[in-house]
């Protein structure tokens, strides 16, 4: 039988695509054209072709240059949250009730730091770690450590860092709870009855059953800490120096501090595309890894 | 391998409590001999789970005590006793290898590299798994997931028992009759005590030499296939085994006469002592009881359908407002609406307040 060919369907796609257009496409088209271009203000543009990524591109040059820099920065950044966090989120959730009233006051407690504004957060950390007047900067000064984010990078980085692992470690844990959670009675039994111990419990079972989880929760961290701009920008400013100076940071300092637009256009664009290739190599590793379950499955 | 007591053994979900009838097992005291194959066999909820959890220390009683061969194990764990169990659903560790899932429990407890290696090959070999040994246990089929679970169990050389939670639930019907196969020959050669946890009467009469029927936390008897067939200690034995189940019916006994409905049917033994005020009925499997054409004399009963198993047909008739099973004799025409019926009468069981009477001859 022939396939029936009806072109109508088009117009049924159409409020979508409009709607897509005019959030998605348009806007990025006008970043793509700025990349392309050099103004000096007045609405005057003048053609660059691919200047702008040459530049951008080539560590030798100063856009080049401050580009690289806060990539490294940013990467290292994202290795040290990770490193961090998940460790510590699935420590968090193996030492969470597995039953009772508690679980529900668990859960709340974590929760909260997830509620609470990225602004906010920058300030609550801001003012902790003031050595004149907030608690954590002048415990610390009066027990005799010289601590001070606005001068010391190393103590910049500390306050980032700790800020973000206070901010979002909940999250790897609440995500490694609920693999737990999903993991039947009966694989606890058999390993009891196998002579299993704690250690061998967490490394044959709890581990690999908690391996979807780990996966989403660590493209989610990598995702965010890769973007951060509000918390370390409120906190530092990106300082001292540029010694926390991320991309997105480094990003408005030259789109909207020296108003350069072709270079902040190409820059967005390479770190847009940075994202997307990231997340496609998650998004194909953890769809594999599904794939390959449901083929057993299939086997079962 | 040990001879296993239950001693005054009881437990309750809800804690200690004084109120015996919320217990979910009621006290017991029974034995299992070593190198028994046990079926505890009763409704979801009976308890029968219950009780293979306190066995194997997954769960600890309210009251009472376990032995193994005469030593109280009850306040030791799981991992001390040496007990193995294989449960509903396959339990295997996803990124070993079969060979490894096999290795697990021996490992677990510091064996030498060398008696591990030679301890699984054995057991692969017994279950059928060689050619899997190196390939990653989460590949495999139900079964095959199952047979390692099992494998695991018996890879221990001094287990005492090898505990069964309804283990071929989620097992293909063709397959399970290998595998019960396989159980069988494994108990044969090994001479393990096998404890068999069940709701289905054919796998715990092909599996078990002795059967324990379970009903709201109680056993209600235990004996061989054919003495829960042929005499029931208690109605809900009778019904629960055999397909289709015991015909139990409100009766009133006295002497060597059963009378239902005004009829009169006769009995083998004397029944003179009955209890005053319990609730009195006869029981009998409907292969004793054959549809006849009605006759003056015989119990007659209203036909309401036709079974045709196949090899025997029985026939459903409602008696006032009892339902009751009969065979039809091969051969036998249906009348009409309504038939006799015909009573073998050794096979003819007396029940007060749902447990058997012993009259006298």
């Amino acid at each position: 039988m022939d396939k029936t060919i009806n072109q109508k369907a088009w117009f049924l796609v159409l409020p979508v695509f409009l709607v897509v257009a005019f959030s998605a496409i348009l806007p990025l088209m006008t970043v793509v054209n700025y990349s392309m271009q050099d103004t000096f203000g007045n609405n005057q543009f003048f053609w660059n072709g691919v200047g702008w990524f040459k530049e951008l591109l080539d560590p030798s040059t100063d856009l080049g240059g401050r580009f690289f820099a806060s990539l490294w920065r940013n990467l290292f950044f994202s290795a040290v949250i990770l490193a961090i966090e998940v460790p510590l989120g699935i420590v968090v959730a193996l030492s969470m009730p597995r039953d009772g009233w508690t679980v529900a006051a668990c859960l709340v407690t974590l929760a909260l730091p997830l509620l609470i504004p990225w602004n906010v957060v920058g300030t609550i950390w801001q003012i902790f770690g003031r050595p004149d007047i907030g608690l954590l900067g002048y415990a610390l000064n009066s027990i005799g450590i010289n601590y001070n984010y606005v001068s010391n990078e190393l103590d910049a980085w500390a306050t980032v860092i700790v800020m973000d692992v206070w901010h979002w470690t909940s999250l790897v844990a609440l995500l490694c709870y609920a693999g737990l959670k999903s993991i039947p009675d009966a694989y606890y039994q058999a390993a009891q009855i196998d002579g299993a111990s704690r250690w061998a419990v967490f490394t044959a079972i709890q581990l690999p059953k908690m391996n979807r989880v780990l996966l989403i929760a660590v493209l989610l961290r990598f995702m965010d800490s890769f973007m951060i701009y509000t918390e370390p920008f409120v906190v530092t400013g990106g300082g001292p120096g540029n010694s926390t100076t991320f991309i997105s940071i480094e990003l408005v300092k030259i789109a909207l501090g020296q108003f350069d637009l072709g270079k902040a256009a190409a820059l967005s664009l390479v770190y847009n595309l940075i994202i997307i290739i990231v997340c496609w190599v998650f998004y194909t590793v953890m769809t594999n890894a599904g794939a390959d379950r449901q083929a057993n499955k299939g086997v079962a | 391998m040990a001879r296993i007591d239950l001693v005054d053994l009881a437990h309750s979900y809800g804690g200690n409590s004084a109120d015996l009838e919320s217990f979910a097992l009621k006290p017991i005291s029974m034995t299992w001999r070593q190198g028994g194959a046990y079926a505890l066999l009763g409704p979801s909820g009976c308890g029968k789970t219950t009780l293979l959890n306190l066995i194997s220390g997954i769960v600890t009683p309210s009251r009472g005590k376990i032995l193994f061969d005469g030593v109280d194990i009850t306040p030791l764990s799981t991992q001390k006793r040496n007990i193995a169990q294989v449960f509903q659903f396959p339990v295997i560790y996803d990124t070993m290898t079969v060979g490894q899932n096999l290795a697990f429990p021996l490992r677990n407890r510091g064996v030498p590299r060398g008696e591990i290696d030679a301890r699984v090959a054995e057991i692969a070999k017994l279950l059928d798994l060689t050619p899997y040994l190196a390939r990653k246990a989460t590949r495999l089929t139900a079964d095959a997931k199952q047979k390692i679970s099992l494998g695991r169990g018996l890879v221990r050389s001094d287990v005492a028992a090898v505990l069964f939670d309804e283990p071929l639930t989620v097992i293909d019907p063709e397959l399970k009759w290998q595998l019960r196969s396989k159980l069988k020959a494994l108990h044969r050669d090994l001479d393990l005590t096998m404890i068999y946890v069940t709701h289905d009467q054919t796998e715990a009469l092909t599996f078990a030499d002795t059967v324990v029927v379970m009903h709201d936390g109680r056993v209600v008897q235990s004996g061989t296939p054919a003495e829960l067939f042929d005499k029931p200690e208690h109605t809900f034995v009778g019904y629960f085994i055999g397909s289709p189940g015991m015909n139990i019916v409100p009766a009133e006994v006295s002497g060597r006469e059963a009378r239902i409905d005004g009829h009169i049917i006769a009995l083998n033994r004397s029944y003179d002592a009955l209890p005053a005020a319990a609730k009195i009925e006869i029981g009998v499997r409907p292969e004793f009881v054959d549809v006849a054409p009605t006759a003056p004399g015989l119990l007659s009963a209203d036909i309401e359908r036709i079974d045709d198993l196949g090899r025997v047909r029985f026939a459903r008739v409602r008696i006032g407002d009892a339902k009751f099973a009969a065979r039809v004799p091969p051969g036998f025409s249906i009348p009409g609406k309504t038939a006799g019926l015909i009573f073998d009468p050794s096979h003819v069981h007396v029940y007060a307040d749902s447990r058997l009477v012993e009259g006298t001859l």
